[in-house]
């Protein structure tokens, strides 16, 4: 437990450490600098003419198939980094198991490559 | 432990995460200047050359500059929201320094899974693009977020699967036991950038892919998108941005540093050369590949979305899957895989 806590300790105390200076940064303006709104300034980013429509609209649907893609090969890569480190001491066993799992990975993947998932055009 | 000896360590530990982050943020301030300076000395230009002498100040008079502008937070965003996604993203990019050791035993928290611990961290990332693009409730923003996390994604599989060859290789996740797998008597040639050659090209161009860099800055092509989505962001919110956006490619350079070039070793192990502190070397090496990534962005033309992804799904995953296999297949047929029978 206290081995734990002092190879962790730092961590949450350096990232506090980043925090603090992160929040100052972002609270500096609001302090010192010189503010004056209006409608005109407040209102959303737009070419030439006034927002018309709600800026949370649909949007394309591959962007939700790129996450998708996304979770399954970055679980995998999850999945390989401990075989990674031990593969040598697991043997031919542990070997052709981790090509096994890749090989259905790798169907997988051939399958959603012939269907057009990874087509932007 | 007495409770003063706590109180002490803390204290310690408090000093060394300041002097880290101070000592970053000023070589952040003077990577970003040397960027522009490239960047112009490519186009025959001179680039910031008035802020003290040759420009040297640049970097702290744009800080100044950040902080005495007038902070504008657009009336249809969520204005909770808008504010901490840069609050998260720089704070994310920062913490990553937490593992990266420096020099033998010079990293702040020197944990045995080092490795993962940077690759949760860098895909958080991702949450603050995403965040500050839906909160600012405007569709230059939302458009450019979706495609930055989008890019962010696609990248990051590919270098999880350059990650795992290494590791292969070295046997640890540990960031300092990973350079240390890389000392030999040949040097620089021991390191892993010549084994696995494919795997440091592809790692370095995922790198800039997955930083933004030029040439895939596509979330900000100011041709299309303005600014992607930092468009509704002015003044320091702005700055947290990219100032995170250039921590981690720092971040990116070191990862690089540790994982092929082996870290704080000297290239040329005898004498005058291992004399050289070794934080001296990890900085050079690091430096090299920022400049190496800042040549990139001044030679080469930005990519088309459609052939960033292309090259991220169809290029870099079928190769760095296919050199997963074949590391694996050769380490183990010569028996060099560390922890073999």
């Amino acid at each position: 437990m206290t081995n734990l806590l002092a190879d962790y300790l730092p961590l949450v105390i350096f990232i506090g450490v980043s925090l603090v200076i992160g929040l100052a940064l972002l609270v500096a303006p609001f302090i010192v600098a010189y503010s004056r709104p209006d409608v005109e300034k407040l209102s959303a980013y737009e070419c030439g003419f006034n927002a018309f429509d709600d800026a949370r609209m649909k949007f394309d649907v591959r962007f939700y198939l790129v996450a998708i893609l996304f979770i399954i090969f970055d679980l995998e890569v999850a999945f390989l980094f401990p075989w990674a480190i031990t593969f040598g001491g697991l043997g031919w066993f542990g070997f052709l198991s981790m090509m096994m799992f890749l090989g259905v990975l790798t169907v997988g993947f051939v399958y959603e490559w012939k269907k057009g998932a990874l087509e932007w055009d | 432990m007495e409770f003063g000896d706590i109180v002490l360590a803390v204290a310690i530990m408090l000093g060394k995460s300041l002097l880290l982050l101070v000592a970053l943020l000023i070589f952040i301030a003077y990577a970003l200047l040397a960027d522009r300076k490239i960047w112009a000395a490519v186009q025959l230009r001179r680039g910031p050359n008035v802020v003290g002498p040759w420009g040297l100040l640049q970097s702290f008079a744009d800080l100044l500059k950040f902080v005495l502008k007038e902070p504008v937070i657009p009336a249809p965003a969520n204005k909770g929201m808008f504010l901490l996604a840069p609050l998260l993203f720089c704070v994310l990019s920062l913490a990553a320094w937490a593992v990266i050791p420096l020099n033998a035993g010079w990293a702040i928290a020197d944990i045995n899974v080092g490795i993962l611990y940077i690759f949760a961290i860098s895909s958080l990332g991702v949450y603050g693009v995403i965040m500050g693009g839906w909160a600012s409730n405007s569709k230059y923003p939302f458009l450019g977020a979706l495609r930055s996390a989008a890019q962010m994604v696609s990248y990051e599989v590919s270098i999880g699967f350059v990650i795992v060859t290494v590791l292969m290789c070295a046997g640890t996740l540990n960031l300092s036991k990973i350079v240390e797998a890389q000392n030999s008597s040949f040097g620089l040639l021991g390191w892993y950038w010549l084994p696995l050659f494919p795997m440091f090209v592809v790692f370095f161009i995922s790198a800039m892919a997955e930083t933004n860099r030029p040439p895939f800055d596509l979330p900000e092509a100011e041709s299309e998108l303005v600014a992607g989505y930092m468009v509704e962001y002015s003044s320091t919110p702005y700055l947290l941005f990219m100032l995170g956006e250039y921590v981690a490619i720092m971040t990116m350079c070191s990862i690089g540093t540790i994982l092929f070039l082996g870290g704080w070793l000297s290239p040329i192990p005898f004498a005058p050369f291992t004399w050289v502190p070794g934080v001296i070397w990890f900085i050079l090496k690091a430096s090299f590949l920022f400049f190496m990534m800042a040549m990139a962005k001044a030679m080469v033309p930005r990519y088309r979305y459609d052939q960033l992804m292309r090259l991220g799904w169809k290029v870099f995953l079928p190769i760095s899957l296919a050199m997963v296999v074949i590391v694996a297949t050769v380490l183990m047929a010569t028996g060099l895989a560390p922890g073999m029978r």
